[in-house]
């Protein structure tokens, strides 16, 4: 592990599907233990952008670097493969439907990943499972499959299932967005301790006062460009853009 | 209705219907074999492949299963394909099965929500471990009830060897019928035996279907 200050980088972004240009020049930069939040409206590109991180969505131009390594490398079919699979294990992703895998028990949900990548033994297996659940408050449940758990405990689950491959960074695509209302802190909770523990996040939500309270910066995307960014307050209490305004007044109008 | 004739015959056409079941039992092996491999071929990421996959379906399914078998048995020897007629009916059927199995297959590999995929990959799984630990265990699940259906199909198609000389049930009951001119008996009886076997499966099916629901 070297100290790069740019942890995580995104040089020049760019992504088309077809004719549609969805990210157009984006940079970013995310320091090591820095929570970067992204906001904006419906169809802005958030999540195309934080797909492309892991390459989930390959970007038609730019690059993706973490920890100095490039991760959308131009390389033989073969050999980016075996290379994107050994970067998407420094890499967990918490997906707005869980996508927990439903013939496993939370248990195995956690470690089938680093069982099958990192030739875990059982014992270690299982240590390792109780460690995240139990990380995520749902050690109760490690036998559970995800059709007996609500959606709050799906995602928490989620997440354990994530942090089980002990990534160097974790990306949030609106963990919480299908959630009801009164499930929606559990998981907050869980991001905010790993906020705790200088995990770097870079969290795409549509819950400005989350947003607020755990990031260090937030990024505010309209129509594939980057308009506005900067520290929490001053994003959220003194936009300097008017387009980040009007998306803030709506917003907020919205959850009233 | 002669039931002394059926009481006299029906020994034969017992062991005939074993015949009907070894046939489909095989036939259904072969298919899913086949089943299996266009399927893969179908869901490529070869372009060449998914062609003989879609070709092999299309002509397999747009063609009748009897034309196939006569091509195969009849036309067989003068292309140097010398098979006996049981070798031929298990062959042919189980080509044409597969192409039905395929269109399964891969139809319950589709159905599985692509979010599946994206979080076995996202772990670092490559796409051949996210698909034989993730995506293939949900889409078996799927698949047996339509394999199911397939398996219904395909006894029923046994029937048509009877026309390259099998010795199975229908075969045996056309046998019967040149011997006793008794043509209602002799076919309700086949038929019966059709039915107990298709039940008998149906219900394997369906024990099957539930026992790997999850949950
Ligand atoms: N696979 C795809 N094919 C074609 N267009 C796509 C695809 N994925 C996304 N898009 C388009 O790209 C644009 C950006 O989508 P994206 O999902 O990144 O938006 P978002 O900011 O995450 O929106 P939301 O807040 O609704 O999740 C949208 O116009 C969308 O329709
Ligand atoms: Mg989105």
């Amino acid at each position: 592990m070297t100290d790069h200050k740019e942890f995580v980088q995104i040089r020049h972004a760019q992504k088309s599907f077809g004719a549609l240009e969805v990210l157009k020049d984006i940079s970013l930069t995310v320091e090591r233990g820095q929570i970067v939040a992204i906001i904006g409206p419906s169809g802005s590109g958030k999540s195309t952008l934080l797909r492309a991180i892991n390459d989930l969505d390959p970007l038609t131009g730019g690059e993706v670097w973490l920890d100095g390594v490039q991760v959308n490398r131009s390389l033989p079919f073969r050999q980016y493969e075996k290379h994107i699979n050994q970067m998407r294990q420094d890499i967990g992703m918490v997906f707005q439907h869980f996508n927990l895998f439903p013939h496993m028990t939370a248990r195995e949900n956690v470690t089938m990943a680093p069982k099958m990548l990192k030739g875990l033994s059982k014992d270690e297996a299982d240590a390792l499972a109780r460690e995240q659940l139990d990380k995520v408050g749902m050690l109760e449940r490690i036998d559970y499959y995800p059709s007996q758990l609500s959606g709050g405990q799906k995602q928490r689950v989620a997440i354990a299932r994530a942090l089980a491959m002990k990534p160097k960074l974790m990306l949030f695509d609106e963990a919480t967005s299908a959630l009801d209302p009164e499930l929606v802190d559990e998981v907050n909770q869980v991001m905010k301790k790993l906020a705790e523990e200088h995990m770097t996040m870079i969290i795409v939500t549509h819950e400005m006062d989350f947003a607020a309270s755990v990031c260090d910066r937030v990024l505010f995307m309209d129509q594939g460009v980057v308009v506005e960014e900067g520290p929490p307050e001053v994003v959220f209490k003194s936009p300097e853009k008017e387009r980040t305004r009007a998306f803030l007044r709506k917003h907020l109008e919205g959850a009233r | 209705m002669d039931f002394d004739l059926i009481v006299r015959v029906y020994p034969f056409f017992i062991d005939a219907a074993g015949v009907t079941i070894l046939l489909s039992a095989l036939t259904a092996l072969l298919g899913l074999a086949c089943g299996a491999l266009g399927a893969a071929a179908r869901l490529s990421r070869f372009a060449l492949a998914r062609f003989v996959g879609a070709t092999y379906v299309s002509v397999f399914r747009g063609t009748p299963a009897l034309i196939q078998l006569f091509i195969l048995y009849f036309g067989g020897p003068q292309i140097g394909i010398e098979l006996d007629a049981f070798e031929a009916g298990v062959i042919g059927l189980g080509i044409n099965a597969g192409a039905y199995m395929t269109e399964t297959i891969r139809g319950a590999i589709i159905s599985i929500d692509k979010g599946q995929k994206e979080a076995a990959r996202t772990l670092g799984l490559s796409r051949w471990q996210a698909m034989y630990k993730i995506i293939l265990p949900q889409a078996a699940r799927l698949m047996v009830r339509p394999l199911g259906v397939n398996l219904n199909m395909l006894i029923k198609a046994t029937a048509l060897v009877a026309a390259i000389s099998v010795v199975e049930l229908t075969y045996t009951a056309q046998r019967y019928i040149g011997s006793t001119y008794k043509p209602f008996e002799m076919f309700l009886l086949a038929g019966i035996l059709y039915m107990i076997i298709i039940y008998a499966t149906g219900r394997a099916v369906a024990w099957l279907d539930r026992r790997v629901q999850i949950t």
